[in-house]
């Protein structure tokens, strides 16, 4: 048995979301593989070389894997996909893009967010929004597989001393080009990664309110995070929303400010380790996933949480 | 430019799942079904299109049991101009809704297939690109904004940091998100109209596809159950509470 795994880099590092799919690769047993196409990406093949329990870095470097577009990516994951029994990537926005192309072309059908490995052809995975979650077991002769990446710890970034390998880069599909990307700078941590986050929703009202939010979050070194509701109606960014068809966070503690709960919301949080809710409606669903529920109209509690976390 | 639209019958998003007793999977029996709400968002963007001038027909296709000709209805009374049905009554899985779709695509020749990004039932995320694999099309996947060229499509999609553009050539594979639109309410005219467009109706054999699923579902359980803890009076007790008992500040 071994594993590929395709890690998501931006050419210089290695996405936290990586070491999570590793892990899950780890627990499925035998030696693990890491890809990484990039182009100009010497310093995160490098970084994948460190991360412990990987025995081989596959490093791919040439301009048509600059951006990680599926029509290029797919082809070359398809072409190593021989060797290995299991071709992994984290359920990214990346992996979520580019594995359901490389399983069609290897005539295989995809397990998408996997939250545990039963054994090497039974994983669980959740439907309908975490609602129920279902063991599967596949008999494709290659198995191509997502990663919850909150379902999983981080690998070891550090610690391991893989052997890289050059890979043959397989060419330009010619099907997509890169025009650009407006990604959303913060100094906070990353939502899927933080070990607090503090959401808003439709109670904030509007997007300036969440400065308050942003001010909580700087306090606790937290990262802010948002309900559908509070997406659609442009307070913040779509990379805030926290969800079944957002992002999936599991921190140690998560705040949910004016958020009712939704199931679809829900869905995206309720693995947290400790959930604290603040909202003035106390029948809101929140209430029910909650640990710590404050039934207080957020205008007055939030301001006197930030005063609370100075003393 | 003719615009394919795939459509899924799946609970609707208000329902609350119950997983059976036996633990075979969820409760489907008198339980209401709609449209996947990502595809209602692909059925808008198409007649949209056909609106603005660019597309010239609509066609929308769902796969499954019998009553999926009523989602293919919705789709026809928002604007779409004619269905195909593919009827099957057992499970189907993203790879083998994919390779009926790209047997109907070598049928219909649309130059845009827009799909949901998910289903809201089995939560793949997978069809969109499988189809654009076995197609050997171009996709532009989690779409927030699309803008048609002469040959080609500008796609603004959303990813986990923020916004990426992409432009990709014509024929494409869409998959839609939220943001793309807010789609229409059918009015009753027009859903009096849907009655009567057409609705062709085939099988999987007549597409040359074994829909048989790959994967092999040992069981469908209830998740892990998070129990209710307790309110706080106020900031002050929550402080104290996150301090020293849950000690996570």
């Amino acid at each position: 048995m071994s594993v590929l795994v395709v890690a998501e880099h931006d050419n210089s590092e290695i996405a936290p979301a990586t070491l999570n799919a590793v892990t899950a690769a780890t627990q499925i047993g035998g030696d693990v593989a890491v890809l990484v196409a990039g182009s100009g990406s010497s310093a995160a093949a490098e970084a994948a070389a460190k991360i412990a329990g990987v025995s081989k870095v596959l490093h791919a470097d040439a301009a048509e894997y600059a951006n990680g577009l599926a029509e290029n990516v797919a082809p070359l994951v398809v072409a190593l996909a021989s060797g290995y029994s299991h071709v992994l990537a984290p359920a990214t926005s990346f992996g979520k893009n580019v594995m359901p192309r490389a399983a069609a072309m290897l005539d295989v059908q995809q397990i998408s967010e996997i939250s545990a490995v039963v054994d090497a052809d039974t994983f669980v995975r959740p439907i309908y929004a975490g609602n129920a979650m279902a063991t599967v077991k596949s008999s494709d002769s290659v198995k191509v597989i997502t990663v919850r990446t909150t379902a999983f710890d981080a690998a070891a970034a550090e610690g391991g001393s893989a052997a890289v390998e050059a890979a043959d880069a397989k060419g330009d599909a010619g099907l997509t080009s890169y025009v650009g990307a407006e990604l959303s700078s913060s100094e906070r941590p990353e939502l899927t990664s933080a070990k607090i986050v503090i959401s808003g929703g439709r109670g904030m009202q509007n997007g300036e309110n969440f400065k308050m939010l942003e001010e909580v979050a700087d306090k606790l070194g937290a990262a802010v995070g948002a309900s559908r509701a509070a997406v659609d109606a442009g307070f913040v960014p779509n990379d805030y929303q926290v969800g079944q068809t957002g992002k999936v966070v599991a921190p140690e503690l998560y705040v949910a400010v004016g958020i009712s709960g939704a199931i679809q919301h829900l869905a995206g949080m309720k693995d947290s380790k400790v959930i604290v809710a603040i909202n003035k409606d106390e029948e809101a669903p929140i209430f029910q996933v909650a640990d710590y529920g404050l039934v207080a109209d957020l205008f007055e509690a939030v301001p006197e949480l930030s005063k609370a976390l100075d003393g | 430019m003719k615009v394919l639209v795939p459509v899924k019958r799946v609970i609707d998003y208000n329902v609350k799942v119950r997983v059976k007793a036996d633990q075979t999977g969820v409760e489907l029996a008198n339980v209401k079904m709609s449209m996947n709400p990502f595809d209602e968002i692909s059925v808008e963007e198409a007649i949209r299109l056909k609106e603005a001038g660019t597309a010239t027909e609509v066609v929308a296709v769902s796969l499954g049991v019998q009553q999926c000709q009523e989602t293919i209805r919705t789709a026809l009374a928002m604007g779409a101009d004619r269905g195909i049905h593919v009827l099957h009554d057992g499970d189907l899985e993203p790879l083998a809704v994919a390779k009926m779709l790209k047997a109907v695509v070598e049928k219909e020749q649309p130059q845009l297939v827009i799909l949901g990004k998910q289903a809201i039932d089995d939560d793949a995320n997978q069809t969109g690109q499988m189809l654009a694999a076995l197609l050997g099309w171009g996709q532009a996947t989690f779409a927030s904004k699309i803008e048609m060229g002469s040959g080609e499509a500008k796609v603004t999609r959303e990813i986990d940091g923020g916004l990426e553009t992409i432009s990709v050539k014509l024929p494409a594979i869409v998959t839609t998100d939220l943001r793309l639109n807010e789609p229409r309410y059918a009015s009753l005219p027009n859903i009096m109209k849907a009655k009567k467009k057409p609705i062709d109706q085939m099988t999987p054999a007549d597409l040359g596809v074994d829909p048989a699923p790959r994967l092999q579902t040992l069981k469908v359980e209830e998740p892990a159950k998070r129990e209710a803890g307790v309110k706080v009076a106020d900031v002050a007790e929550l402080v104290s509470k996150l301090r020293n008992e849950a000690k996570v500040i």
